[in-house]
């Protein structure tokens, strides 16, 4: 009904204008803008030529022809830095909804469904999780090489599993309900249920947990370029700056601090945003008063 | 009333909060409250008129968003508004005790019941930490709660809901109040844990000399225990008395609406529905703000709104017609028809359903289950007749209803349509055109409509799924739906977070008879609703079987209700029928034992009814293994017999049948003697 529909769009922006009103989240909000911005924008305005070598000055300090300087092979840091995040925000920002709807699906598929199917899935959810960090994702890229087509699939892939559990969690609260048991009664499709019944429940708690993976996974991808395993160079990215001028640190600081801070404020930034979000959610706007 | 300054004293008190437009919108309205030592006072009111508000802010709490904008609220004469937060919290949960509804939930979860009243304790009192266990135990007794130290043990879900609410009573009594506010003391709970409840704190009362402000829509309830009744309206008081006058002569007509629509055992009729509802804070006030609905209503009480006056027998009301208020006789609204022999529609035989499942090891094993939740119902409901099920919470009514709808599959029995056919166990392996005929209507509307759907959505899901309908035909179909249930059709675009709960729960029914049913079954749906709403969903109700001629299983713990509009009655107790048959026979003696413990139990809004209660509360866990199921607490019990052998079943005259080892005609000469004060 166009009523809903309505009422959908106009729960999104009261939601954003709650958000705004918190400092976390207009911290958060402005910090995630900036940086969006500016990976849309840097390839039009950046200074110079991420790849152009100037071999009179490697690793020079800040200068005005160079605000932070070069690297190691007299790129320009600032440029670098400017475009370092592209990459990284293309690849996560395609895997993590990827993530999210294979995760929640599963999940919620599991907390309606329950039996045997849950618990052996669940089990395996367990066993995944309890492998350190990064090293299943290291198995896989060593095994299949590097590049995006590799690194988007295998990342949406790992941090989808963890979405299983938050998405069970929640539909498990909401299947124990009344208008669920209604909606059996009546005899929909379990796919109805899940459609109707289901999905527009826990998607409040879906979108807080993707803002969080999403900042987790930037950081599993910096992580990845840092080791090798990410962007392949001279492309620029966050991770793999970092991982070039720390041997330099001594010299030439700048390179290793830039990448960090905008790496750092991104992440922050979307935390500081899933915060204010959950803390909006929280308030679930369906039971105000409507004068 | 005695000369002493009042312990509770609010006066001009006015509390709003800011709206969306900007402007403050008033909650309470200029509320007046005196009580001294050793009074009870009643606040009475519809769900929104403030009633909560007023109690919080008699320890000086207002709710998040909202402001004081006049007036003051005293405790012992300090101003709880002024009082600095740690004198507060020395007097909040100490001096002043809050005992709120649901307080049974608000105990903590994952701690003892002893660490909880230590912490209230240590919080409070400045006693040694040494006597604290004994202080506890002396508490629990003070609650009349059996063998204390088991208590202490548990976790709060291993008591049932009337020891939940004496717990939180103990612990309010932990800082030995001298004044303690109760909101919905005893909601919710089922009638005779409800009147023992009340016989509790009103002996706490005499006892300590406390004050106490009851909250309760229930004026049954106010009846039991207040020395004087505040009748709000909208935030304002319309109508302030001694209980009995107001009870019996109310010289306002709101008090006059709410006493005609309490269902009273008594009466065969429905109660009278108060037709409207409380105007919201944003509407201003220009006249009397009950004038919509007021039948009495002139220009005059549209002109000015009316001021506080004295009216009779010690009442003031703010009422410019007081004299022509009359009282509230006994109504005569829609009466059920008689009991319908009409054709079988849906039954059930020796239908038993257990909630465990014995693992594989104790199957090996051969230990014995333990006795089934529900067993042997055996149930018959006709077209166009409501068949009543009454019982205590844990009973086993949902239990069945569910089985019925197919939710939960029986251990073994029978489920049959009116053909004969067997109904499957689990509603995913019924045909649709099955599911259509049974629906059915849940306990509290919050939880049974989806908070994310517009009601246009959630009466959508029925017509789709069993008519086809989309796009205008359906929207059309559910703006008629909503008409028949007494909604407009603007009503189609708002969430249910943005009803009122009788409002919703005629959604829900609404919902229900979309898909045309033959059979409703209803869990307790006005249970969580006011009487006034009360009274309207179930003449809704009602209307919607005179005219469809639908056949409703009606359950709930409410005798009155189920009186009021049932042709016949099944009476459970710990999952296993009683007594059964036409409404007017189980109501009339003989009667089972543990029914007439229940019928005793009822509360009345008439100061001079007195429940008859049993010694004590008991509260079962599990059914026993043998024998009848009331036998832990049958007041006439027969001996061993009653432990070892299933009661026969004794069909009397006029065709009702009771379970009992106790032959009809000496249940008959037993009758009231039971009741051991
Ligand atoms: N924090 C708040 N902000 C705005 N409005 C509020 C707030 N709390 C309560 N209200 C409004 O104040 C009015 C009175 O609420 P209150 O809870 O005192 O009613 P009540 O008589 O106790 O109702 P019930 O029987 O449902 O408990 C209602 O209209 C309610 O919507
Ligand atoms: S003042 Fe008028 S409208 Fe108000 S209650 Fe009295 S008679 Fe009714
Ligand atoms: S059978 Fe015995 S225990 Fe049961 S109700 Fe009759 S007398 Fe009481
Ligand atoms: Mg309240």
């Amino acid at each position: 009904m166009s009523g809903a529909a309505l009422s959908t769009a106009g729960r999104a922006r009261g939601v954003l204008r709650d958000m705004m009103a918190r400092p976390s989240g207009a911290i958060g909000l402005t910090l995630v803008t900036l940086h969006l911005a500016l990976a849309l924008a840097s390839p039009w305005i950046v200074p110079y030529d991420y790849k152009s070598m100037d071999a009179t000055g490697t690793l020079t300090g800040p200068s005005a022809a160079h605000w932070l300087g070069t690297d190691h092979l007299g790129r320009d840091v600032l440029t670098r830095v400017m475009l370092g995040g592209r990459e990284a925000l293309v690849i996560t920002g395609i895997a993590t909804p990827v993530a999210m709807i294979w995760g929640g699906l599963t999940g919620v598929w599991l907390g309606l469904r329950g039996g045997w199917p849950d618990e052996v899935a669940m089990r395996v959810v367990d066993a995944f999780l309890a492998l350190p960090g990064i090293l299943p994702l290291l198995v896989l890229i060593t095994v299949f090489g590097t590049g995006g087509e590799v690194l988007l699939p295998t990342l949406a892939f790992f941090f989808g599993i963890p979405v299983i559990r938050v998405a069970r969690a929640a539909a498990h609260e909401v299947v124990a309900r009344d208008f669920v048991s209604a909606a059996r009664a009546r005899g929909h499709r379990p796919f109805d249920i899940v459609r109707r019944e289901i999905l527009p429940n826990v998607t409040d708690t879906l979108l807080v947990e993707g803002a969080m993976r999403w900042s987790w996974m930037l950081l599993g991808f910096s992580a990845l370029s840092f080791l090798g395993f990410g962007v392949a160079p001279p492309r620029p990215d966050w991770g793999l700056m970092v991982s070039d001028a720390r041997v330099y640190m001594s010299l030439a600081p700048l390179g290793v601090i830039a990448p960090v801070v905008a790496l750092s404020t991104l992440i922050i930034g979307i935390n500081l945003t899933a915060d204010a979000l959950a803390k909006t959610l929280g308030l679930d706007r369906s039971r105000k008063a409507v004068i | 009333m005695s000369a002493q300054p009042p312990l509770i004293d609010i006066s001009g008190l006015s509390v709003g909060f800011r709206g969306r437009s900007g402007a403050m919108l008033p909650v309470l309205h200029e509320v007046d409250l005196a009580v001294c030592r050793g009074e009870s006072v009643g606040i009475v009111g519809e769900s929104g008129s403030g009633k909560s508000t007023l109690a919080l802010a008699a320890m000086g709490y207002l709710r998040h968003g909202l402001a004081r904008l006049g007036g003051a609220a005293r405790f012992d004469g300090q101003d709880m508004f002024a009082l600095a937060p740690p004198a507060l919290a020395r007097i909040r949960g100490g001096k002043l005790g809050l005992i709120p509804q649901n307080s049974g939930q608000a105990l903590t979860p994952t701690q003892r019941i002893g660490t909880q009243i230590a912490e209230a304790l240590r919080l409070h009192c400045d006693h040694d930490p040494a006597t604290h266990r004994t202080r506890a135990r002396d508490l629990l007794a003070q609650v009349r709660l059996p063998d204390p130290d088991t208590i202490l043990r548990r976790y709060p879900h291993e008591l049932s809901g009337g020891q939940q609410q004496r717990v939180a009573i103990a612990m309010a009594l932990a800082g030995e109040p001298e004044a303690l506010l109760l909101d919905e003391p005893t909601t919710g709970l089922d009638v005779t844990t409800q009147a023992h409840i009340l016989a509790l704190l009103r002996g706490l009362a005499r006892e300590r000399d406390m004050a106490m402000v009851y909250v309760s829509h229930d004026l049954g309830v106010i009846a039991q225990v207040c020395d004087r009744v505040h009748v709000l309206y909208a935030g304002e008081t319309v109508l302030a008395g001694p209980a009995r006058s107001v009870l019996t002569a109310p010289s306002h007509p709101y008090a006059a609406a709410l006493l005609a629509a309490i269902p009273r055992l008594g009466a065969r009729t429905l109660p009278r529905a108060l037709d409207g509802r409380p105007p919201t804070p944003d509407i201003p006030r220009t006249g009397c703000a009950f004038a919509p609905r007021c039948a009495l209503a002139t220009d005059d009480c549209r002109a000015a709104p009316p001021p506080m006056a004295e009216t009779r027998d010690g009442q003031r009301a703010r009422c410019l017609y007081p004299e022509k208020v009359a009282s509230p006789a006994p109504s005569e609204s829609t009466a059920p028809g008689a009991a319908t022999d009409g054709p079988p529609l849906l039954s059930t035989r020796a239908l038993s359903v257990r909630y465990d499942s014995p693992g594989l090891l104790a199957r090996l094993r051969g230990t014995p289950r333990p006795p089934a939740t529900v067993e042997g119902i055996d149930l018959t409901l006709r077209h166009g007749e409501t068949l009543g099920l009454v019982g205590e919470s844990g009973s086993g009514k949902s239990t069945i209803l569910r089985a019925i709808a197919g939710l939960l599959p029986p251990a073994s029995g029978r489920i049959a349509l009116e053909d004969g056919t067997d109904l499957a166990t689990s509603a995913e392996r019924r045909r649709p055109e099955t599911l259509r005929r049974i629906q059915m209507i849940f306990q509290n509307p919050d939880e049974s409509l989806n908070p994310r759907q517009s009601v246009g959505d959630i009466l959508a899901q029925p017509l789709r799924l069993y008519f086809g309908l989309h796009g205008q035909p359906c929207h059309d179909r559910a703006a008629e739906l909503l008409e028949t249930v007494r909604l407009g059709a603007h009503y189609l675009d708002r969430l249910p977070g943005q009803l009122s709960g009788g409002e919703k729960q005629r959604v829900a029914v609404a919902r229900a008879f979309a898909a045309g049913p033959e059979a409703v079954l209803c869990d307790e749906i006005t249970s969580a609703l006011d009487v006034s709403v009360q009274a309207a969903v179930l003449e809704l109700l009602g209307d919607l079987k005179a005219r469809h001629g639908t056949g409703f299983i009606f359950v709930s713990h409410d005798l009155t209700v189920v009186r009021a509009l049932s042709d016949r009655v099944a009476v459970l107790y710990q999952g296993r029928i009683c007594e059964a048959g036409p409404t007017e026979a189980v109501f009339a003696p003989p009667h089972h034992p543990y029914t007439d413990v229940l019928l005793g139990a009822v509360l009345a809004p008439d100061p001079d009814h007195a429940p008859r209660l049993l010694a004590e509360d008991a509260v079962e866990l599990a059914p026993p293994a043998r024998g009848c199921p009331f036998q832990r607490r049958c007041p006439v019990k027969r001996g061993a017999i009653c432990e070892t052998d299933t009661p026969p079943a004794r069909q009397t005259a006029d065709g009702h049948v009771i379970h009992c080892h106790i032959p009809l005609d000496e249940l008959h000469a037993l009758e009231g003697k039971q009741a051991a004060s």
